[in-house]
């Protein structure tokens, strides 16, 4: 700022930036011609803003013009970063926040969907419609979540094309699994080589894009959060140097003129103080806000969704372990080797379940704070130690040759599961879509107060820039008029 | 399939199993001759073995391992005419092998762990409706255990054998008696030489040969041209997928699915244009679908038997067992009842004259 008086070759600022695009010596460019002509239009600008800083109005004229070109700048770039991170802040509650959690649901309700057949042909003719009503359930919200999905899923390709794979093979999925009940029905054992085709095409296709399109989602959700919680320096800097610009016109005028105020430029500076005051305020709300959105809300779903895929992925695993009676093993060569190949994916998704302590449901526990997120992260917690305690009892009996009972311990007996393991996982599950509808609220809450503190502020910034540069031109102005 | 075609398809299972018997009484005369051959066999295994371990240590150790290489298939003294023959039956309850399974505390004790599938209709296969494990293969299961490991009482007083069920994958078959974490299979496998020289197997107790299943309006024949460039469907480890390897008629390399039953399903879904099973898988597969047949005529006649661990320690399991199914063949609520319950209406109804295939001793 302080070279602004002398003027010499600072003054031309508005003008600066494009002059390097074409670079006045030393290349030999196309035509002798263009270079005198530039010079000289360039030389004539020079002249008369020298001439012009050497009398007093012209000096008052070129500090107007730049005061209300750095007041006008301020309030635009304000008004444009706030409104980016304002549509980004939108985004976040509106598209990429819903978007993965319905990936997310997609994902739930094909796994759960798989396991409720599996569940279905363990229990032979004792398939309970509450049974069949959830499979069909799960296929119903995967399909409306699927084309939710592809309704608001933005250009990315990559989304595109998991959402078309699983729009493709839902039906193909849905269609095998009708085959292994007409089947089943007529006591074929045709219908479990449907059911384990069906498995496979669960397992190696539709599972793997499901997460594919999960992560792909949570990418976006995180960009989008990144572009709503960016400083916007660019107006804060902006904002810095034209009320400095003001302030140091104040100081010049009233050295020269002994007058303590200028109405048009101290309404200039008040204005321009407001929208600084009101960026700062506003973002630093809006930061917390979206901040804490994420780390109670996002970071919650995350961990319990994690969770309740970890569940499912169990309990298809667990009922698997009977579906093929050790037919299935560890190959060769991998750990644990020899042993039942579901039997060590359960213990796989256990281990990573955790407890509160540890694992995904330590992360839940860790990441709810009030007693309405806590109370059904902890009963999860409970019902997966004992369902854990179940399960090995059932495996003892299964290894011991009781095949029926350790049947009985993991889907109950004659309609009954309450000693089953099966109860458990009935009991997590819901507790967890407890939770998450919990952390959802939350998260909706906390982004909505973070959204809310930049509403307005670009509006009000583009007004009130437009105020402070009048002010400062009219206060200017002012000034002027006693040279004529 | 048509009732024509079906009745032909029926009487060609049914020769086969009536054919048995009457092949290997032909086989009987060449005893004699196969006992001079395999002393002759082993006599030239064990003679280079002995020269090399005398022999210089630069070539020694690759000497070792080809004379090893010679020896291997030479010591089950397999005929390939007679892959059948088995240890003479014995009703031993005291051998080493009987002891271990009833005193065991590493796996179930006092029962009999048996490696089936449970994909194989009439076979060995999970009834959807129940959820019980049923078949023709089941039934022999349960007899074999019942006879030797007997019953208990369970928590709701039914009578139960004492016997684990594990489903083993075609695959998994010899790995798992290698392994021993299966006492015995019983699951529709074939007796061969091959496999002799990593398990050993009880005497004979059904006759089959491998065929092609394809659908009614194929233009496949059976094993000839029309084949060439098909899409073939095989279980991995079976005794089509080593038929196919041996000779393939032109077709496609073959799919290889774990379960001849997953077989099936890929034909109904169209990905393959036939099936290469042992004739008596097919008629259950057919029996499922009444839009597939059995096309041409079987290959070789083959056996199934129970396949068992090769440790001399375990000789006595192998006696007793052929000892059971020497009782099992007589006995008529054993193969008979079994026959007529599961295989005689799909295999068209042979009557009195289905017999199980007469029991083959090698001492």
């Amino acid at each position: 700022m302080t070279y602004l008086p002398s003027g010499s070759a600072a003054p031309p600022s508005p003008a600066a930036p494009t002059l390097p695009a074409v670079p006045p010596q030393g290349t030999p460019p196309p035509g002798p011609a263009v270079m005198p002509e530039r010079r000289s239009a360039r030389a004539e600008l020079t002249d008369r803003l020298r001439s012009a800083s050497t009398t007093e109005p012209g000096r008052l004229r070129i500090i107007g013009a730049v005061i209300a070109v750095l007041v006008i700048a301020f309030g635009a770039v304000t008004a444009w970063q706030m409104a980016e991170r304002s549509s980004a802040a939108d985004d976040v509650l509106h598209r990429s926040a819903p978007l993965s959690s319905d990936a997310a649901a997609i994902y739930r309700s094909l796994a759960d969907a798989n396991t409720a057949a599996a569940s279905g042909f363990l229990a032979a003719n004792e398939e309970s419609p509450k049974l069949r009503q959830r499979y069909q359930d799960d296929l119903d919200m995967a399909a409306e979540k699927l084309s939710t999905a592809a309704g608001a899923s933005r250009g990315s390709g990559q989304s595109a094309r998991y959402i078309e794979k699983l729009n493709k093979l839902l039906p193909e999925f849905a269609e095998r699994i009708e085959s292994a009940r007409t089947y089943n029905r007529q006591g074929l054992p045709l219908g479990g080589a449907y059911l384990r085709n069906a498995n496979d095409l669960m397992q190696n296709e539709m599972l793997p894009a499901a997460e594919d399109l999960y992560e792909a989602e949570k990418k976006q959700l995180n960009a989008d959060y990144a572009d709503a919680k960016a400083y916007p320096w660019g107006a804060i800097a902006l904002g810095v140097v034209a009320i400095g610009g003001l302030v140091w016109a104040q100081r010049r005028n009233y050295r020269r003129t002994n007058r303590v105020f200028n109405h048009g430029m101290v309404v200039a500076t008040a204005a321009g103080t407001v929208v600084l005051l009101w960026l700062a305020v506003g973002h630093t709300f809006a930061y917390s806000g979206l901040s804490g959105s994420y780390d109670d809300g996002v970071r919650s779903l995350n961990a319990l969704n994690d969770a309740r895929i970890s569940i499912l992925q169990a309990r298809s695993s667990e009922n698997l372990t009977l579906v093929s009676r050790g037919a299935v093993t560890v190959p060769e060569g991998k750990p644990k080797a020899g042993e039942d190949f579901y039997d060590v994916e359960f213990q796989k998704q256990m281990a990573a379940l955790g407890d509160k302590t540890k694992g995904t449901l330590g992360a839940a526990w860790k990441l709810s704070e009030d007693e309405a997120g806590d109370a059904p992260v902890d009963r999860t917690v409970f019902a997966v130690t004992e369902w854990k305690k179940r399960h090995t009892a059932a495996r003892t009996l299964d290894n011991q040759g009781n095949y029926d009972a350790a049947l009985a311990g993991v889907i109950g007996e004659n309609g009954d599961q309450s000693k089953a393991t099966g109860d458990c996982f009935d009991l997590a599950d819901k507790s967890l879509d407890k939770a998450i509808a919990h952390e959802q609220q939350d998260f909706r809450s906390a982004a909505e107060d973070g959204r809310g503190a930049m509403t307005g502020l670009p509006v009000g910034a583009a007004v009130l820039a437009v105020l402070g540069a009048t002010g400062a031109v009219l206060g200017i102005g002012r000034r002027l008029s006693e040279y004529r | 399939m048509s009732a024509t075609d079906r009745q032909r398809y029926a009487a060609r299972i049914r020769a086969m199993a009536v054919a048995g018997p009457l092949s290997r009484l032909r086989g009987w005369g060449g005893v004699a001759a196969m006992a001079l051959a395999c002393v002759l066999t082993a006599a030239f295994a064990l003679l280079p073995l002995h020269h090399v371990s005398e022999g210089p240590s630069g070539t020694g150790s690759q000497g070792v391992a080809d004379a090893r290489q010679a020896l291997a298939p030479a010591a089950p003294a397999c005929d390939e005419a007679q892959p059948d023959a088995s240890l003479g039956a014995r009703d031993i309850d005291d051998g080493p092998k009987i002891e271990e399974i009833r005193d065991r505390t590493d796996k179930p004790k006092n029962k009999l762990v048996v490696g089936i599938d449970q994909n194989s209709y009439l076979w060995g296969y999970r009834n959807p409706n129940n959820g019980n494990l049923e078949g023709f293969d089941i039934d022999l299961a349960n007899a074999i255990a019942k006879a030797i490991f007997g019953t208990y009482t369970d928590d709701n007083g039914d009578e139960k054998v004492n016997i684990v069920f594990r489903a083993v994958p075609t695959n998994q078959r010899i790995p798992m008696i290698k392994s021993g974490q299966v006492d015995m299979i019983v699951r529709t496998m074939t007796i061969s030489c091959k496999r002799k020289a990593d398990v050993a197997f009880s005497t004979a107790y059904f006759a089959t040969g491998q065929q092609v299943l394809a659908p009614d309006n194929s233009k496949i024949t059976g094993f000839d041209a029309s084949l060439e460039n098909k899409k073939l469907c095989v279980a991995a480890g079976s005794t089509a997928q080593g038929a196919l390897e041996d000779k393939d008629y032109g077709a496609d390399t073959p799919l290889v699915v774990p379960n001849q039953l997953d077989c099936l399903v890929r034909l109904q879904l169209g990905e393959v244009d036939g099936v290469v099973t042992d004739s008596a898988l097919a008629a259950g597969q057919a029996a499922q679908d009444p839009t597939v047949e059995l096309k041409g005529d079987p290959l070789a006649t083959e056996y199934y038997g129970i396949a068992m661990s090769k440790d001399p320690k375990a000789e006595d399991l192998v006696r007793r067992v052929n000892h059971e199914l020497d009782q099992w063949r007589k006995d008529p609520a054993g193969w008979k009842k079994s026959y007529a319950k599961w295989l005689a209406v799909p295999l068209g109804d042979p009557g009195a004259k289905a017999k199980p295939p007469a029991p083959n001793y090698s001492d």
